[in-house]
């Protein structure tokens, strides 16, 4: 148990806590019956996605990756040990993620949009009442 | 409780295969890792080619920066469509148009659409307060919009804070006042200029027979030295338009949503 | 300009909407002259690359013009799997645009240029999709795409499209984001995001090619275009969304954005993940084809519990995109089934606009949702009936249709991969659909009119003789886009033995090419 934990658990902990996080926006998605709830999960679920990305970008004691002028200028010298990669954590995937967080924030304002329709005509967010009401409904399509 | 089980078992499975290949993964913070450094057999890992060239290519030292808006730029561009599209979207589902002025639901007070910053002396130390905060927090967020090239920021966060300005003016007074700031046209033709300012500067190399996105096209059009700088600027270019873009689409996120599409009460 | 065509098929319809936000929230009438010329130019430009294609090969366009090294920048690549495919989504496009006029949004017409925004940026989505060489540039369009739908379908004004809407949002987000974890595992491992770049590695490291973390990035990047693409135990919010969205969202929604999700599904297994890799793991391929069987059948048995006309058709989307699932999975050394499924989406995203739209037009101008209100349809409306007609026929697999052609082509693969459940599922699914159509045509050109049947009892076909029959066919704008999509279906039937010729030969060469490494 001991050396599992050791050789399985610690060196990548994040994204354990990564695939914890993610299940329990899962769950909450498929298994909570009020819709803001799912929502809330399902933003829970995104934001998971999104430490897995930025773990996979760390490097252990590096900085930002914006570089320093006086070294940067140095590197266009010709100094090639000017800039040293190990410092400088991997940009990609905080690229990556700036597009994932906006993508998030517009799909939740669509999803917090329908909510209310919904809302306003069915006066419930609960998703079983909701059904109920549709399948008395008689409007046309 | 048949969704509950249900859902149990598909967490469970999922989860049980995420952990299943976890254990394969290079170790956290390795600075070796295949995402760090690449892997035999494939091209040379981007991400160091990032790292070691942005500032040759661009003059940009933050590469979050450059590769958001130039070697990666054609995926920042649907980011913002996806914006736009949000905005867009958001119209169609919520907002109620003149023509069915919906009786049922009337604002529960019609005076509280009509108070002004002015005219509520309730509010009067909220009001002058954000009065004076509104200026500089849209001066701080024009400062990020301008400085994502040497620091965090740039179009998005920069954009996101002038949407919370004005959104700030709607909580501390109403969104009537808001909205004579920044009326429900204004905001739609900002936000199409946002996206035109970004899909233009983009298009723009391919009068000069360029590849679309390739800014250092530009260097003639902007009187640069070389295509470094060329870039730079156009780097910035396409920022303000994310920052437009992004600005109007957050106000009219919060508009609609605040007042269920009616555009009138409010919060 | 010719050589940015790849870029400008996309930037044609962007620049619309743009204009439409710019000008058309003003002025109505904007409109439509914008939609339609984008979206012709666009068309132009999709035949342009089809062109190129044929004469000079796979089209590469860097974007940004960063070359070297290889994978910095983002690649367009255009070959002959993806280019017909743009050619069909213009297309579609196009006639759904045109079947619009006028009643777009439907009560609401003072949304009309948010509805062209969303239609046109859609089509940015859809054209993005198909053209791109980036697997994260993927994701991005797939959420443009989705956003688009959500909107368009919720832009209705039946108060079950808004639920339906919010259904496909949860489950499309889930999808997406299952498709980013897959993503993202791969970029963990071989710290590229270009297509062919990993396809490289992979194809050069056998054990990183089947560790566990690629396995799992693999499976996950299926899961998540499956719940896209609604194949079988992830449909659930298919049949709502599409039927009850307006008619104009549902002419091209329903064709277009399952078939693209197919075609990331078939791009990812060939140059992506690699045929070789998936042909030394057979036992997936079965395990596929075995679920594809699996959600031919329930596709085709929900099909025949339908009462609704648009539902019915939901159904048989399901059970079409089993058919082309499973063909891609056969696994045949010929490609015969591949291309069977490339040949199909082309196929299928013409049939069934042609039956949405025609649907559509019923609905609009006979009041028809339920099978039975189709009742006397072919007498009053002989020409869009003859166009419901060639869908259908097409969907059955008649002959001239492009329907047969597809149908042949999977059944070769599957026989020479000996999978015979595959074959029997997909006739028994054809008999399905002959009943299913047979009853409708039954009940529209027999059954009585309803208008003048009051009180006549069961006299079938007494009403044609005994009244003067009111012919009232849908205005010119719907009943072109559907008697130009029937053509367009018999057409590509016709010529199929080019079209498949071209597909294959590119589909071979792909999967060579990007075996052996660049």
């Amino acid at each position: 148990m001991e050396t599992f934990f050791k050789e399985a658990v610690v060196p990548h902990f994040n994204f354990w806590i990564y695939v914890i996080i993610m299940m329990i926006g899962l769950w909450s998605v498929i298994a909570k019956n009020n819709l803001i709830k799912k929502l809330i999960g399902l933003s829970i679920f995104q934001t998971a996605i999104l430490l897995l990305y930025v773990s996979l970008g760390v490097k252990e004691g590096a900085t930002i990756p914006i570089i320093d002028h006086h070294a940067a200028e140095l590197s266009l010298a010709g100094d090639a040990a000017a800039i040293n990669p190990d410092a400088i954590a991997n940009p990609v995937p905080h690229v990556l993620m700036l597009t994932a967080i906006v993508v998030g924030v517009a799909t939740l304002g669509v999803a917090l949009a329908l909510c209310q329709v919904i809302y306003k005509d069915f006066g419930t967010l609960e998703e079983d009442e909701v059904l109920q009401k549709i399948k008395a409904l008689h409007d046309d399509v | 409780m048949k969704a509950k089980i249900f859902a149990s078992i598909a967490v469970a499975i999922t989860g049980a295969v995420l952990l299943y290949a976890v254990t394969d993964f290079p170790n956290f913070g390795d600075p070796r890792s295949p995402a760090n450094a690449g892997v035999e057999g494939g091209s040379p890992s981007a991400s160091l080619y990032y790292i070691e060239n942005t500032y040759r290519d661009t003059k940009v030292p933050n590469l979050v920066t450059a590769i958001l808006a130039d070697y990666r730029g054609y995926d920042t561009l649907f980011e913002t469509v996806v914006i736009f599209t949000a905005g867009m979207a958001i119209f169609a589902i919520l907002r109620v148009l003149r023509n069915e002025n919906a009786p049922s639901a009337p604002s529960p007070d019609p005076e509280a659409s009509n108070r002004t910053i002015d005219g509520d002396h309730h509010r009067i130390i909220v009001g002058i307060t954000c009065r004076i905060a509104v200026p500089l927090v849209q001066i701080f967020a024009l400062y990020v919009v301008a400085h994502g090239h040497h620091s965090p920021g740039g179009g998005f966060q920069g954009g996101v804070m002038l949407g919370a300005s004005f959104i700030l003016i709607a909580l501390s007074g109403s969104l009537r006042d808001a909205l004579a700031r920044f009326s429900e046209a204004s905001y739609i033709r900002l936000a199409s200029i946002g996206i035109l300012i970004y899909a233009g500067v983009a298009f723009l190399p391919l009068v000069f027979g360029r590849n679309f996105v390739d800014y250092g096209a530009l260097k003639g059009l902007l009187g640069t030295d070389g295509e470094e700088m060329a870039r730079s600027h156009g780097i910035f270019g396409v920022e303000l338009g994310v920052a437009f873009t992004v600005m109007s689409i957050m106000f009219a996120i919060f508009a609609n949503l605040s007042t269920r599409g009616r555009l009138k009460g409010g919060l | 300009m010719s050589d940015h065509l790849p870029v400008l098929v996309l930037l044609a319809p962007l620049f619309g909407a743009i204009t439409l936000g710019l000008f058309g929230m003003k002025d109505h009438r904007v409109c439509l002259p914008v939609v339609l010329s984008a979206l012709v130019v666009s068309l132009c430009c999709a035949i342009g690359i089809v062109l190129k294609v044929h004469s000079g090969g796979t089209l590469d366009y860097f974007v940004a013009g960063w070359k070297e090294p290889f994978g910095i920048g983002i690649l367009l690549r255009a070959d002959a799997i993806n280019s017909p495919i743009l050619v069909v989504i213009a297309t579609v496009a196009l006639l759904a645009a045109v079947f619009t006029v006028r009643h777009a949004g439907e009560r609401d017409s003072e949304k009309t240029p948010h509805f062209y925004i969303l239609f046109l940026l859609l089509c940015v989505g859809l054209f993005g999709i198909t053209i791109t060489g980036d697997a994260f540039n993927v994701f991005v369009l797939i959420e443009v795409t989705a956003l688009t739908s959500y909107g368009l379908i919720a832009i209705g004004s039946s108060k079950r499209c808004k639920v339906a809407a919010f259904h496909y949002l949860v489950m499309g987000t889930v999808g997406a984001s299952f498709y980013l974890i897959g993503v993202g595992y791969l970029y963990l491992k071989l710290g590229s995001l270009n297509m062919q770049d990993i396809h490289t590695i992979l194809a050069s490291n056998e054990t990183l090619a089947d560790s566990r973390a690629i396995r799992t990035a693999f499976v996950f990047i299926l899961v998540g275009i499956w719940t896209k693409m609604a194949f079988f135990p992830l449909h659930g919010w298919l049949p709502n969304a599409y039927s009850y969205s307006p008619s104009g969202s549902a002419a091209i929604l329903a064709p277009l954005v399952t078939k693209v999700s197919v075609y990331v599904m078939v791009r990812m297994m060939v140059s992506v993940f690699g045929l070789d890799r998936l042909e030394a793991n057979v036992e997936w391929g079965h395990f596929v084809v075995w679920l594809a069987v699996i959600a031919i059948v329930a596709g085709s048995t929900m099909a025949l519990a339908q009462r609704e006309i648009k539902k019915m058709l939901c159904c048989l989307i399901i059970a079409e995109v089993g058919y082309m699932v499973g063909g891609a999975w056969l696994g045949d050394p010929q490609r015969w089934g591949l291309t069977g499924t490339v040949y199909h989406i082309l196929a299928d995203a013409l049939m069934t606009s042609c039956l949405f739209l025609a649907a559509g037009a019923f609905a609009k101008w006979h009041g028809a949702i339920k099978l039975e209100d189709l009742s006397g349809i072919f007498c009053k409306m002989p020409l869009a009936s003859a166009g419901f007609v060639v869908g259908g026929l097409a969907i059955i697999g008649v002959p001239p249709t492009c329907g047969f052609y597809s149908k042949f082509y999977l059944i070769r693969g599957a026989i020479e991969a000996g999978q015979w459940v595959y074959v029997a599922a997909l006739l028994a699914s054809s008999l399905v659909n002959a009943v299913l159509f047979f009853r409708i045509f039954e009940i529209a050109y027999f059954g009585k009119n309803p208008v003048e049947s009051h009180g006549h009892g069961d006299d079938h076909g007494h009403g044609h003789d005994s009244e003067p029959v009111v012919r009232r066919e849908p205005p010119l704008q719907a009943l072109v886009p559907v008697l130009v999509a029937a053509a367009l279906v018999i057409l590509l039937g016709l010529f199929n033995g080019p079209v498949v010729e071209f597909i294959r030969t590119g589909l071979i060469e792909t999967a060579a090419v990007v075996s052996t490494g660049r």
